[in-house]
């Protein structure tokens, strides 16, 4: 009996997971056979002409560059603060502070803040700055949603780092800055794998920068002026009621998904090369 | 030289001690400057309309948010109903029974499960599920309905919040030490009674907390639910009926509300209420993972 039990549990449990690894390949299935028959190779490379919102020619060159340009700025700015902050809790204040505790807690708590409040306080943000929506604003609000991301990711791999480099390098004679320029160096494939983590969950993102980017048919050139991103260009598209605008818009999904896709499996192999070769 | 070195460390050392500082205030900063936002809207109605009414009509000033934080809760509830058997079940079988190979398999999995963006759940979600509500499953119970329901929202939501699931809840289980399997094991228990006595039993705060974190994470989800939730400012009656969850109110009203200045404080009070409940929800459950955390290191 005790075995029958488990025996079913079993069935079940490779049924969930089954339906799970279903799901996924239904997605992505869904997303390829309804652009790949819109997907062309003026979809990428063409900025909207006249009349694309009526079914005319044009691709969404704006959106894909726009996506790069807030995604690079605002990388930048999360480097800038989760390098520093990883290194300071881990290097500098002692091991069990509750200064560090309360850090990695408030980091805990901004990640799981929704991107449609991080795109509301940028909005507020930029009211008060009296900066309109536009490159910078999504650059400012996207680097807020992706720094916890980068941060939390960062530290993990901080903290499997063995001590004996630090250690070494400290009875040498090294200051605490000089040895983190070692560290980061020995972290670098780490660090790597969470920008790309922070990559995907930002470039992905449509609620942060629905305020703050605004949306245009041109490839910004200048940090006041609008950009477009993927994201709200498919969710724009899908909203058209004209068939081949629509139909656009799953080709834009196709885009997005590929680059997710990339992503993705670059961070994988990049972290099962840095699991090897790690002291 | 030395002192250049020292003063260089030094410098460093301050900026860094900044950034953690600024890091730490930055979530009173969002909370005081939603708060200042929503002010004029909380002094001109009181707090027991704004959140207990369901008068939605916001070019006669009337702000009831009734509605939409019942639909939120309701499209949470449903995922987290769908997600959690599911999660709990692959975490189980990630945990005791499968193979390496297996193991390895489903991690890219729930990682591209987490990692696809929600306006692609969202498309999908439209092309599928809610085709397959309108015409499946609610002639069953109603005579019509678009498919763009509570259902369709949580279904998508279920999707979406069952990566996080899974990968605290294998966190959870690998936190359990291994004396205590081992010992049920080594008494004649079969892995499917340590399974259930032990690592569920000794787990059940852990996926509380879970739980709770991934309710939070639902409640906050804006492009997907909004695609397939129908966007009705009417309080769901059953989960057939469309919905409209307190994100999507935000992002669907971004445009109008610049004309009106109560409407963008109305707008405000919905985000700072959203991040209260969030902040609530994320924080009790952080606290309660990392105590299980500490638990067991010394244990």
């Amino acid at each position: 009996m005790k075995y029958l039990e488990e025996k079913v549990f079993k069935v079940v449990m490779v049924i969930a997971a089954l339906v799970v690894l279903g799901v996924l390949l239904y997605i992505l299935g869904t997303i390829f056979l309804k652009g790949l028959p819109a997907l062309n190779l003026d979809m990428i490379t063409k900025l909207p002409g006249g009349g694309f919102y009526l079914g005319k020619e044009g691709g969404v060159l704006n959106a894909i560059v726009g996506s790069l340009y807030i995604i690079c700025g605002s990388v930048l700015i999360s480097l800038f603060i989760s390098v520093p902050l990883v290194m300071y809790i881990n290097f500098y204040l002692p091991k069990k502070s509750w200064f560090s505790g309360a850090i990695r807690f408030s980091l805990d708590i901004l990640f799981g803040i929704p991107s449609i409040v991080y795109g509301a306080f940028g909005f507020a943000l930029m009211v008060f700055l009296g900066i309109k929506a536009s490159l910078l604003g999504g650059i400012i609000a996207v680097a807020m949603l992706i720094t916890p991301i980068m941060m939390r990711s960062l530290d993990e791999v901080t903290l499997l780092l063995s001590h004996d480099l630090p250690d070494a390098l400290l009875s040498l004679g090294a200051t605490r800055y000089e040895m983190i320029k070692v560290i980061l160096r020995q972290l670098l494939p780490g660090l790597i794998t969470s920008v790309l983590l922070a990559v995907g969950r930002g470039i992905g993102d449509a609620a942060t920068v629905l305020f703050t980017a605004g949306y245009t048919d041109n490839i910004p050139v200048a940090f006041g002026q609008p950009a477009a991103s993927l994201p709200l260009a498919i969710f724009f598209q899908l909203g058209s009621p004209v068939e081949e605008v629509q139909n656009r818009g799953y080709a834009s999904a196709i885009i997005l998904t590929i680059i997710i896709l990339i992503l993705s499996f670059s961070s994988r192999v990049i972290s099962s090369k840095y699991s090897k070769n790690k002291i | 030289m030395r002192t250049v070195r020292i003063l260089k460390d030094k410098s460093v050392r301050y900026l860094m001690l900044g950034i953690a500082v600024f890091t730490v205030l930055f979530l009173l900063i969002i909370g005081f400057s939603l708060l200042f936002k929503a002010l004029p809207i909380m002094k001109e109605k009181n707090l027991g309309t704004l959140l207990f009414s369901s008068d939605w009509k916001p070019f006669k000033g009337n702000f009831g948010f009734f509605p939409f934080i019942i639909s939120t809760l309701y499209v949470s509830l449903i995922a987290i109903l769908i997600a959690l058997p599911f999660s709990i079940l692959i975490s189980i079988y990630l945990n005791s029974y499968a193979s390496k190979s297996i193991i390895r398999f489903f991690e890219p999995v729930v990682d591209l499960l987490s990692g696809i963006p929600p306006v692609i759940y969202g498309l999908w979600g439209t092309l599928t599920i809610v085709p397959l509500i309108s015409n499946k499953i609610a002639p069953k119970f109603v005579e019509f309905s678009t498919g763009y329901t509570v259902l369709a929202g949580g279904i998508v939501l279920a999707i979406m919040i069952i990566p996080l699931l899974i990968s605290i809840i294998v966190e959870i289980f690998r936190a359990i030490p291994g004396e205590m399997t081992d010992a049920s094991l080594s008494l004649g228990a079969t892995k499917w009674q340590t399974v259930k006595k032990v690592i569920l039993r000794r787990s059940v705060p852990g996926i509380i907390a879970t739980t709770m974190l991934a309710l939070s994470r639902a409640f906050g989800e804006t492009m997907a639910v909004l695609m397939v939730c129908g966007n009705i400012p009417e309080i769901p009656h059953s989960f057939l009926d469309a919905c409209y969850p307190l994100p999507a109110l935000i992002a669907n009203n971004w445009g109008e509300m610049l004309s009106m200045p109560s409407y963008e404080s109305a707008l405000m009070f919905a985000a700072f209420l959203l991040f209260i409940i969030v902040i609530l929800f994320n924080g009790i459950s952080r606290f309660t993972l990392n105590r299980i955390e500490k638990r067991f290191q010394f244990s």
